[in-house]
């Protein structure tokens, strides 16, 4: 703030509070003609409806005490605290340095309480009940949106809970996603192939996933396969973890198994994107929603409390 | 007396009255005029594109604000749900800025990038798809409604009377940019840009998170 605006709040605030003073003390001081009523009370002199007149007391002590109070109350906030244009106050209190201070605490107690837990490598993390509680919570709170609060997924969102990775499911590489998020672009082939060579590349999927299909199609489907689509999901259709493309011989489909899906998909292409949560989640909370997230894929597990 | 007169004069008290409580927004409204914070754009902060000012319209013509805020307060209770404390230069290029009062649904102040396009196109389709116990209503209107390239176009070069620093190309290109773009696409591009341009947030609006 300028000089000209510090003395402009300054002058009209502290201005202000000389002048209600002044107005207070003015005004009580001031006498308006009075007259005695026959009671020996002073009146202000006017008689409405014959017989009603207005006393002329003083006001109330309290009253008045109360006031000055507020007045002596406003200059002591001003004293302490940021008001009088660029005077920050005693105290120096901002709003941001409040912030700070609560962080830090808060920071400090997590550290105290869970900084040791959370170093430990995830392995171990994935079996630590109160790793996994933690891990739950944090889920519920930022994960379930998408994945869903039973982390089983939705059409488009994975399932996280079936130990099928599009991107790999090794504690580094679920960190990996979690930290810096994941973006899987499968192309559009709707102009390389028409509606019948997309069928026969869907029914042929279908066949790398186990299905029932019709083998004649399937065979002519696999030339398309071969052409368009093993360079991200392999000759054999097992996916490729670097790229994010699944492996087509799990059966596991995130937008749908049926034929019409599958021939969507080849069609229009896919466009899934996780958000990155190092920055919003922090690394020790990402860490323990990891080891949950892992915990959910060891079958047998004796840590699913 | 001077009071008597006061007292029978209804416009001189009015005036007075006007006059004796404006001192409080002299000294509380006027000096923020001119501070350079609260004018001035937030470091990396820019003019909303043709694209994100049509998804803004659409945004204040649903009554979004009704129910969404969009001002994240310095507590930690806030910055943990919903990351890093909103500032005054954030919000330059708002007319009129959507802070708003009322959280029925979540702050959307920083929502920018939390979610994918798809999440947000199937939860203005259909909310509950993505989030069951969600009362948001459903908007698929959006989804048949183009964005008016025209319109747009003088939008901003009323912006740009309002100080919007537009060049004439961006404004030449706005019909253009927003040609075929639907309503909901519009939407989406904007809450997809909210309270991701600022550079100069510090990391860890968690406690603990580094």
């Amino acid at each position: 703030m300028s000089a000209f605006w510090h003395w402009f709040v300054v002058i009209i605030t502290l201005g202000f509070i000389a002048a209600m003073v002044w107005l207070f003390i003015a005004t009580g001081r001031a006498r308006v003609p009075s007259e005695t009523n026959e009671e020996g009370n002073e009146t202000t002199g006017h008689v409405w409806d014959e017989d009603l007149t207005e006393l002329n007391n003083p006001m109330p002590r309290w009253w008045l005490w109360l006031f000055y109070g507020t007045v002596i109350w406003s200059l002591i906030y001003l004293a302490l605290y940021p008001g009088l244009g660029n005077f920050a106050g005693i105290t120096g209190w901002t709003s941001e340095g409040q912030y700070i201070e609560e962080m830090e605490q808060a920071t400090a107690e997590f550290d105290a309480r869970f900084g040791e837990l959370v170093g430990r490598p995830l392995e171990e993390l994935a079996h630590n009940p109160e790793a996994l509680r933690l891990g739950r919570n944090i889920f519920a709170h930022n994960c379930s949106t998408c994945h869903g609060s039973d982390a089983r997924g939705a059409r488009g969102y994975p399932n996280l809970t079936n130990n099928h990775w599009s991107w790999g499911g090794r504690p580094e590489q679920v960190l990996t996603s979690i930290y810096e998020g994941r973006e899987g672009i499968m192309p559009g082939f709707g102009d390389a192939l028409n509606d019948q060579e997309v069928t026969r590349t869907a029914v042929f999927v279908q066949q790398l996933a186990g299905m029932q299909v019709d083998q004649t199609m399937a065979a002519a489907g696999r030339r398309h396969y071969d052409m368009l689509c093993a360079a991200c999901h392999g000759p054999d259709g097992e996916g490729n973890p670097d790229l994010g493309s699944p492996d087509l011989t799990a059966g596991v489909f995130s937008y749908g198994s049926s034929i019409d899906a599958i021939r969507e998909t080849i069609r229009n292409g896919r466009h899934g994107v996780m958000p990155a949560q190092r920055d919003l989640l922090g690394e020790a909370r990402s860490r323990l929603v990891a080891a949950y997230v892992l915990s959910l894929n060891e079958t047998n597990s004796d840590a699913d409390d | 007396m001077l009071h008597e007169k006061l007292e029978k004069n209804t416009a001189l008290m009015a005036v007075l009255i006007v006059v004796a409580i404006s001192f409080g927004g002299l000294v509380q409204i006027v000096p923020l005029m001119f501070k350079g914070a609260i004018v001035e754009p937030a470091d990396g902060v820019e003019p909303y594109s043709a694209i994100r000012l049509a998804g803004r319209d659409v945004y204040i013509a649903e009554g979004c604000y009704n129910c969404h805020s969009q001002q994240i307060r310095p507590f930690r209770s806030e910055t943990e749900r919903y990351g890093h404390y909103s500032v005054a230069g954030e919000f330059v290029y708002d007319h009129p800025f959507q802070w708003g009062s009322k959280r029925t649904g979540p702050d959307l102040a920083r929502v920018g990038g939390i979610y994918s396009d798809d999440w947000h196109y199937l939860h203005m389709i259909d909310p509950r798809a993505v989030v069951p116990e969600s009362n948001m209503p459903a908007y698929p209107w959006l989804e048949h409604r183009y964005v008016d390239g025209q319109a747009i176009e003088q939008r901003m070069r009323a912006l740009r009377r309002l100080g919007h620093p537009y060049t004439d190309e961006q404004i030449e290109n706005a019909s253009s940019e927003v040609a075929g773009v639907t309503e909901l696409e519009a939407l989406i591009a904007y809450l997809q840009g909210l309270g991701t341009e600022w550079t100069g947030q510090r990391p860890g609006a968690q406690a603990g998170g580094e």
